[in-house]
């Protein structure tokens, strides 16, 4: 579960639709039905910390405690659709103690990429189904 | 469009069971028929309200297995899972096949069965139910619950006592249910001092892994007699399902159950009544926070106001609107797929005057139940004759 800020790391894509909206994740259409007509690269962004929770009981493969948080992204003033917001664990501290950093509603964080955020196979999921990389977050 | 009566019900005691699904399914259906005065042979349709069977256990095919067990072939059947809500799911199905004619008698029977396995594994089994983006993150039903709980408490400046009020009212109300898993008060002091489990949230806020099952009969009300006195039926006179986004952090408001919203406006307008109607209400009190939306979301309350009426004691038994007399998922258990059908159970139970020690004044009651955290919502309002 190590995190790496290398350039040729995957990116944090939300879609952007022909109604302006932006989703993330990307789904067929947006909330208003319009269809998909380009991608936006959260990284490229800063967030703020919505709510968070620090969970104790985790399934299978996840960290324990895994500290989560909703995040709603700054897209700039020219955006005026629905809330962009993502859920993601909050960043380990750098200090080695393995321990997340400390956070609260209103924190301004940033994506930092993960190329595990849980173990593929340990829980019910097929591993093959779907990405086990991501992005959590880390205070500014 | 035929108007539906419930003639007969049955639950199974809740808990942790040596039975497996096939066997809890049996037994509350066997019940129910009983209640009713029917066989098996006799029913034209039979629903089985399950989430998970073939993951929790590895039996699938549980509908066919179940009209085996009852000799209830050739009635037709069908599995419905709807996650959480296959319960309410369920009744809707087993109240639209008996409203549009296809049906003259229909036995919906819910159950799970969900001890064997250990609460991280029955944490991951109903977490798959989220999508990928969420579940890699190592979500789980309760970290939406305990988000979710510490943005209502910031939003409307709600104390943590009053989430914790709701454990000890629904716990109290549990002793007074034989079915319950839990027959035992709590005092707010062990609930606010419990481990925590997804911080605000603590152990005494959240529903217990139960196996367990229920069932009900339906007919068209303009039969009902033939079955049952008349103040011993109860007729469904509005229901309605609704589904909000799949993924929780897309929703508008992060504190409003659209699903809750759009069922119970259905089910209202069909029964041609308002909130301000309803006598007794079931809630999926699956976390405490629930009990808070839901009863914002149905109309109860004002929105942020849910917290003040548990404080003031309006959703206690002998209160102006009682909530999960029950004991609620908190107390009696949350075997998935059989709670929306409990709900439901306790509801007959209580417009039909029956439910003994546990009996409020209630002429018309209200089960709302939510399938994931809050992606499927069902709403059904019953009437009884008394």
């Amino acid at each position: 579960m190590s995190e790496n800020t290398q350039a040729d790391e995957p990116t944090f894509e939300a879609a952007e639709y022909a109604d302006g909206t932006v989703t993330y994740p990307p789904h067929t259409v947006s909330p208003n039905g319009a269809e998909r007509v380009g991608t936006v690269d959260l990284r490229e962004y800063e967030g703020e910390i919505l709510t968070w929770t620090t969970s104790t009981a985790t399934p299978p493969g996840v960290r324990e405690p895994n500290t989560l948080a909703i995040v709603e992204f700054d897209l700039g003033d020219e955006y005026d659709g629905p809330a962009v917001r993502a859920l993601g664990q909050i960043a380990e501290r750098e200090d080695g103690t393995g321990e997340t950093f400390d956070v609260d509603i209103g924190d301004r964080v940033e994506p930092v990429y993960a190329d595990e955020l849980r173990e593929p196979g340990a829980g019910i999921r097929e591993p093959e189904s779907q990405e086990w990389d991501g992005f959590r977050f880390r205070p500014l | 469009m035929e108007r539906v009566a419930i003639i007969g019900a049955s639950m199974t005691p809740f808990g942790q069971r040596d039975a497996w699904v096939r066997e809890l399914l049996a037994e509350a259906g066997a019940a129910a028929l009983d209640d009713a005065g029917i066989d098996g042979d006799d029913l034209d349709h039979l629903y089985v309200s399950n989430m998970a069977s073939g993951e929790f256990e590895g039996q699938t095919g549980v509908p066919n297995a179940l009209a085996h067990d009852l000799a209830a072939q050739p009635a037709y059947t069908a599995r419905i899972d709807q996650t959480s809500s296959s319960g309410g799911a369920g009744v809707y199905a087993a109240w639209q096949s008996v409203a549009s004619g296809a049906s003259d008698l229909t036995m919906l029977v819910g159950g799970e069965k969900m001890t064997h396995r250990t609460t991280s594994e029955a944490t991951d089994v109903i977490a798959s139910l989220t999508h990928p983006v969420e579940y890699k993150q190592g979500v789980t039903l309760p970290s939406f619950a305990g988000m979710t709980a510490r943005l209502y408490l910031d939003e409307y400046d709600a104390p943590r006592e009053s989430l914790g009020k709701v454990a000890v009212k629904n716990h109290k109300n549990g002793v007074d249910n034989p079915h319950a898993q839990f027959r035992k008060e709590v005092d707010l002091d062990t609930v606010l001092d419990s481990p925590i489990v997804a911080d605000p949230l603590r152990l005494y806020d959240f529903c217990p892994i139960t196996d367990g099952s229920a069932a009900l009969v339906f007919c068209p009300e303009s039969v009902a007699e033939e079955y049952v006195p008349e103040d011993e039926y109860a007729v469904v006179s509005g229901i309605g399902g609704a589904t909000d986004t799949h993924v929780v952090h897309e929703r508008a408001d992060p504190t409003t159950m659209g699903g809750v919203v759009d069922s119970s406006e259905i089910a209202y307008e069909m029964a041609g009544i308002g909130p301000d109607d309803v006598d007794v209400a079931e809630l999926h009190d699956m976390f405490t926070i629930l009990e808070f939306l839901q009863s914002e979301d149905l109309g109860f309350f004002e929105k942020g106001e849910g917290w003040k009426a548990v404080e003031e004691g309006v959703t206690d038994r002998d209160g102006e609107l009682p909530i999960n007399t029950s004991g609620g998922l908190k107390s009696k258990g949350h075997p998935l797929g059989a709670s929306g059908v409990a709900q439901v159970y306790e509801i007959y139970e209580q417009v039909t005057g029956d439910a003994g020690p546990r009996q409020v004044e209630a002429d018309t009651g209200l089960a709302c139940n939510v399938g994931g955290f809050g992606n499927c919502v069902t709403t059904a309002i019953l009437e009884g004759n008394q």
